[in-house]
């Protein structure tokens, strides 16, 4: 039996993680995630999770702390934010290499600077490349809902890669929202026991870790982390249709909304989609064809699911909540239209930069995006490829 | 030794087999070679417990020879000798 309970976004995060009930936590606060590690500390000290709390001095020292925690056969998390994700960066991509399968939320925060502290998608975007699975959450349930699955996810044996758990910050990691919690039964059954064949600690079998790799076998090991993304695909669609056994709630890489007979599509992720479902529904009132298309997994990326996603569409605008100085667009943007190329028939297609360092995001602004679809799929012609969505001229 | 593709390999560079580090032939790397001269050695084994490769093969508690497919010549054996007896020469490529 589930209960309806009010928890913010971190909050949320910090209840799944209780219930997951890792061995090591090893965690440095920083806003906006900070009420995550609070709260931990506050269940450690309690006494209501049996979890080893590693104080550490920094985040290179929290993903370090996780990294040997992790090896050793413990199941290891920590969370960060933005300039704490950018000071763990080069024991973020060890731990990807080496195969450990340590979860993460990342409560997304424009990275410095200038020094902002409120929402965009700059720390987490940044580190799209470093082999870490990235689940994006669009509400307070689906941050609840991506941790349980992330650890099953990267401990799977065909897996074994880190998993990223995005929240926006503020947007959700401060907004108190409607969540259903499972019993705490219920999440250990489906997180079940992580162990790890190969162990630091077991004596038997002794095993080194993070030997010198040079150009003899480096590259092997890097077809292996490609080829384990591309498992993933596969295994994050399993996973959560299992969990729809024990919550009601079903999961895929991406989420359809009003999609079948849409002409006119907005592409995003994080908890933008749930102000553009907004502008989806009056939109539809108002007879015109709207849908959107959440990606709720950019790493590995559906590339597929995508295309076969957009059958039908006239235009589409991709909306990134991070810039890529000197590129050719967003992010996501570079991502959906490479994909998109498979397509014999081209769809126009354009991208806007929106919300960086948190500036909001408005119902009434989705829907000018909507209407400069609708003049594209009328006059087929992409006047501005890249634009920016509530910035000051 | 034929190298191994990515799907014959632990994952994650791990290593399973401890002590394997022999397999990995070192010996290439030199450009002087340590000579020892058996009629100056005291066999005090000053270069055995200071060569950083376990390159200097001991029988018996009496030096037996060196292992050339490791040594990556540093020197350090030759710099501890006490009589003298480690000489360094530079390698030449044998016809």
């Amino acid at each position: 039996m589930a209960r309806v309970v009010g928890l913010t976004g971190d909050e949320v995060a910090a209840e799944a993680i209780r219930q997951i009930n890792p061995d090591v936590i090893a965690a440095y606060p920083i806003t906006p995630q900070t009420e995550i590690v609070q709260r931990l500390s506050q269940f450690v000290a309690d006494g209501l999770i049996s979890a080893e709390m590693v104080r550490v001095e920094s985040e290179h020292s929290a993903m370090s702390a996780c990294v040997g925690a992790s090896a050793s056969g413990a199941r290891a998390m920590t969370a960060t934010s933005a300039n704490g994700l950018a000071l763990m960066w080069e024991i973020v991509y060890i731990a990807a290499s080496l195969r450990l399968p340590i979860v993460m939320p990342v409560v997304n925060r424009a990275l410095s600077g200038p020094i902002n502290i409120h929402c965009d998608h700059s720390d987490s975007m940044g580190a799209r490349d470093s082999g870490w699975i990235q689940l994006y959450s669009e509400n307070c349930q689906e941050i609840y809902d991506n941790l349980i699955q992330a650890v099953v996810i990267a401990e799977n044996k065909e897996v074994l890669l880190p998993v990223m758990v995005t929240l926006d910050g503020f947007v959700l990691s401060h907004a108190m929202e409607r969540v259903e919690i499972l019993e705490d039964e219920e999440v250990k059954n489906f997180v079940g026991e992580y162990k790890n064949p190969h162990s630091l600690l077991d004596l038997n079998n002794p095993v080194t870790y993070g030997p010198l790799d040079l150009y003899d076998y480096y590259f092997e090991h890097k077809r292996q982390q490609v080829e384990a993304m591309e498992k993933a695909l596969r295994v994050i669609q399993g996973v959560g249709k299992q969990f729809a056994k024990i919550s009601g709630r079903s999961y895929g890489l991406i989420e359809e909304y009003r999609l079948e007979d849409a002409e006119l599509v907005v592409i995003a992720l994080g908890s933008t989609a749930g102000t553009i479902k907004e502008a989806v529904d009056e939109l539809r009132e108002e007879g015109v064809k709207a849908g959107l298309l959440k990606i709720r997994c950019f790493r590995p990326f559906p590339g597929r699911e995508i295309n076969e996603a957009l059958k039908k569409v006239e235009a589409v605008a991709i909306l990134d909540r991070s810039a890529s100085f000197g590129a050719e667009g967003g992010p996501v943007f570079l991502e959906v239209r490479s994909s998109l190329f498979e397509k014999t028939e081209r769809i126009p297609i354009i991208n806007y930069i929106y919300g960086l360092g948190g500036r909001d995001i408005k119902v009434e602004e989705i829907k000018g995006v909507y209407q400069t679809l609708q003049r594209i799929a009328r006059t087929k012609r992409v006047e501005k490829r890249v634009d920016y969505l509530g910035v000051r001229e | 030794m034929k190298e191994k593709g990515w799907k014959d390999i632990p994952i994650g560079g791990l290593i399973l087999e401890p002590g394997n580090a022999k397999n990995y032939k070192t010996g290439s790397w030199r450009t002087f070679k340590p000579v020892r001269d058996e009629e100056k050695c005291t066999h005090c084994l000053l270069c055995w417990i200071y060569c950083p490769d376990s390159s200097i093969i001991v029988e018996d508690g009496k030096i037996k020879n060196i292992d050339y497919e490791h040594c990556k010549g540093c020197g350090i054996c030759s710099v501890q000798c006490p009589v003298d007896a480690i000489k360094m020469v530079e390698e030449v490529k044998e016809e």
